[in-house]
């Protein structure tokens, strides 16, 4: 048996334990991808032409393609062919209550604190049996209708505002960026839409959690974020508990664009399933994110942590267009046990006066591999550009790795470019100062990795950053002492 | 409160500390000397549990507890205190985030209440003042960019918020200003009491000007050499340390 279906069989026995049957097998396309398939998913989703033809497009594109291996990243190879591409509608028979769900998941969730109703949602109880999501959501999307706010998944986006989509979609990403895109391009299943018009400042954070039916994504969601002129908006994605997912790759594209005086702040909480000690299992989270910052005096800021995923490949990245439009990214990263993950960012400088920041926070535990990437490429015309990158690597035993591979390039003499990179053991002295001071070494350690991250916490909304906290103390529970 | 009962105690195989004997009623205030690479430390690391230090041979007995089979957090929260003599730097964590768990990990152990933010505010107010520690301290993270002085008063102000029952103090003078000196150890005297005891370890008389000891102790190679009235740290300032070894090993006594 190849290590891969072993691997598919762990997450299956997995999903098996936790109580759920998968998927129905009716509705279920064959193993495999070729143009039938595709043409497959397009028709199931009752797409327009032009949709068709743009997915064709990707995929003829991603048969030239070959995968990247030049991530510090290490995996068996993926057969594309024994993958399904179409499942949907995933209609697990849902755990009719909370009895029914595994008390070592519930744990998990408690420690997180994870309010009672969130946490049977996460648990994939059936949400109606809990609380009403539909009153919730409907409440909410009246509020956002009158301001003008489209907030809705990608495939009503694509009934509903096909114009919108035509216009923005694959304008920041090209379907043929690379490998993972073009395959993402050709069969992505379906994700989420966002538009805030001109002037409009989002009264509240948009985010997945309040899009219920939006949780279960697929391996190959897309999401597409246009903020018009002088518009705000601050987006969340993902939740901060174990989504179990029985899918091994997950390839998604995220495009951002941000026209004049345009505001959008994309937060990430990424906690699939990392795989268990000894690596097997695990989400592939192969990502392509990126931001335009197409008009002047724009602003996109990333914010990730990243503490699932057995290997997370993700370089969110700005396109610095607009003059004196900014770009930021902040980030912690934890590999733990068999983890891999290797991210980082691009910030592209080419308007002028453009200003990017980079906080990178690696932390490794166990036998994790943590690599930022980053690349701060300055073109000719983009005049006193200014970046500043900090790359911090915290190592928590001796038997995990940090690397750090920044690239740089500057193509005019106005511009300013600063780097600064450390790399720091957990202090057997800063555990038994903490130790001395009555509290436990988890305690400690969560402390020491809660300081060490606090930088990126700052950025992230309130909420997120105190469940941000939480999650990273349990990953990385029992890495020291 | 404190009884240590030949103590052997190394890193690695190398054995520092070559069986100490000392017996700390409550109430009572003992001073440490010696030279440089006596062991002080090392005796304060192993009485608070340092992981780095195995003891080879002897016994601790706190409160009539087994406190060498005592997780370093439980001695803490069963009231072991150390000011270190090179207090740690915890970035991004702040000093008054870092006490307030501190404290009610403590509480929590006792059976106490948890204070919330509020009520830990008004105790931490009152408590900046034994020492008079700068505001700014409370909200910078833990020693991070503290001058030398400032660790140690800071030191103090842990002590004074903790409230422990045996408290060590690592050289808290060294580093210490003629003026801070002062505060620092006028602060150390309003928190004695007769159920509190203190071990200080110290280079320095004029630190026991201010806090008078009971006993004075003289640690050499990893043994108490000589042990005395507050008047031998008097002689020791006069004297140095050369003359004690010789008659130490003459009477073939420790204690
Ligand atoms: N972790 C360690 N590894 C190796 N040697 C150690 C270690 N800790 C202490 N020692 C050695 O043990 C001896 C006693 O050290 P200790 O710090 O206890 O001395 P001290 O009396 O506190 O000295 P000082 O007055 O300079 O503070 C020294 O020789 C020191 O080098
Ligand atoms: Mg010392």
């Amino acid at each position: 048996m190849s290590t891969e279906q072993s691997t598919i069989e762990s997450l299956a026995n997995r999903e098996y334990k936790y109580g759920f049957v998968t998927e129905i097998e009716s509705d279920t396309a064959p193993r495999g991808l070729n143009e039938d398939i595709v043409r497959l998913i397009s028709s199931k989703k009752g797409e327009p032409e032009w949709l068709l033809e743009w997915r064709l497009k990707a995929y003829r594109h991603w048969l030239t393609l070959e995968e990247p291996t030049w991530a510090n990243v290490s995996y068996p190879a993926i057969d594309y062919q024994d993958m399904i591409y179409y499942s949907a509608p995933k209609q697990k028979a849902a755990p009719k209550s909370m009895e029914e769900i595994d008390p070592e998941l519930l744990k998990t969730y408690e420690k997180l604190g994870i309010p009672l109703a969130e946490r049977a949602r996460l648990a994939g109880v059936a949400v109606d049996a809990v609380f009403d999501s539909v009153s919730v959501a409907t409440t909410f999307k009246e509020k956002l209708n009158e301001l003008g706010i489209i907030f809705c998944s990608f495939s009503e986006a694509v009934r509903e505002h096909p114009d919108l989509v035509k216009k923005y979609l694959g304008s920041v990403v090209p379907a043929n960026d690379n490998f993972f895109a073009a395959l993402n391009s050709a069969v992505f299943s379906d994700g989420s839409f966002c538009f805030i018009p001109k002037g409009v400042r989002s009264p509240m954070e948009l985010s997945t959690y309040f899009r219920i039916n939006a949780a279960d994504t697929g391996q190959f969601e897309r999401t597409l974020i246009v903020a018009e002129e002088g518009a705000y908006v601050s987006y969340l994605e993902g939740c901060t508990a174990p989504i179990r997912d029985t899918n091994q790759l997950h390839a998604a594209v995220v495009e951002l664009v941000a026209l004049d005086n345009a505001r959008i702040k994309y937060s990430t909480v990424q906690n699939w399933y990392p795989g268990d000690k000894d690596g097997k299992g695990g989400i592939y989270n192969f990502v392509t994110k990126r931001g335009k910052c197409q008009g002047v005096n724009s602003k996109i800021s990333w914010t990730q942590v990243e503490t699932g995923s057995s290997i997370t490949w993700k370089y969110p990245g700005v396109l610095l267009i607009g003059d004196n439009s900014v770009g930021e990214f902040y980030s912690v990263a934890v590999a733990n046990n068999r983890q891999q993950a290797d991210t980082g960012t691009k910030m592209v400088h080419i308007g002028k006066n453009t200003k990017s920041t980079i906080v990178s926070k690696g932390i490794s535990a166990g036998f994790g591999q943590n690599s930022y990437r980053g690349l701060v490429d300055v073109k000719k015309g983009a005049a006193n550009a200014r970046n500043f990158s900090q790359c911090d690597s915290l190592l928590l035993g001796d038997k995990c790795g940090a690397h750090t591979f920044p690239y740089i390039e500057v193509r005019n003499t106005s511009s300013r470019v600063e780097h600064e990179a450390s790399t720091s053991k957990i202090g057997e002295d800063q555990i038994f100062y903490c130790k001395q001071r009555g509290l436990s070494t988890e305690d400690a350690v969560n402390m020491i990795v809660n300081g060490f991250c606090k930088e990126v916490f700052r950025e992230l909304p309130m909420e997120f950053a105190v469940e941000a906290q939480k999650l990273l103390g349990v990953s990385l529970e029992g890495s020291v002492g | 409160m404190l009884s240590i009962n030949d103590l052997h105690a190394g890193v690695n195989g190398n054995e520092i500390l070559n069986g100490i004997s000392l017996e700390v009623k409550p109430g009572e205030v003992h001073a440490i000397m010696g030279p440089n690479g006596s062991g002080k430390s090392t005796l304060a690391g192993v009485l608070a549990g340092k992981e780095s230090y195995t003891v080879s041979k002897g016994t601790v007995t706190y409160l009539g507890k087994d406190l060498l089979g005592m997780a370093p957090e439980d001695r803490a929260r069963e009231g072991i205190f150390l000011a270190f003599q090179y207090p740690v730097e915890i970035p991004g964590v702040t000093n008054s985030y870092f006490l307030k768990a501190s404290l009610n990990a403590i509480r929590k152990h006792r059976g106490l209440e948890e204070l919330d933010a509020v009520e830990f505010l008004q105790l931490v107010k009152q408590k900046m003042k034994i020492v008079e520690l700068d505001q700014s301290l409370l909200n910078r993270p833990v020693n991070e960019g503290f001058s030398g002085g400032e660790k140690k008063r800071n030191e103090i102000f842990h002590m004074a918020v903790l409230e422990p029952r045996l408290a060590i103090l690592d050289e808290t003078d060294s580093g210490l200003d003629i003026d801070a000196l002062r505060i620092v150890a006028d602060g150390v005297n309003k928190l004695r009491s007769k159920d509190r005891s203190v071990i200080v370890v110290t280079h320095y008389q004029r630190l026991l000007d201010y806090i008078v000891p009971d006993f004075v102790h003289v640690l050499m190679d990893g043994q108490i050499v000589k042990s005395g009235p507050k008047e031998l740290a008097l002689e020791l300032e006069e004297r140095g340390y050369d003359w004690i070894k010789p008659q130490a090993e003459r009477s073939g006594a420790a204690v």
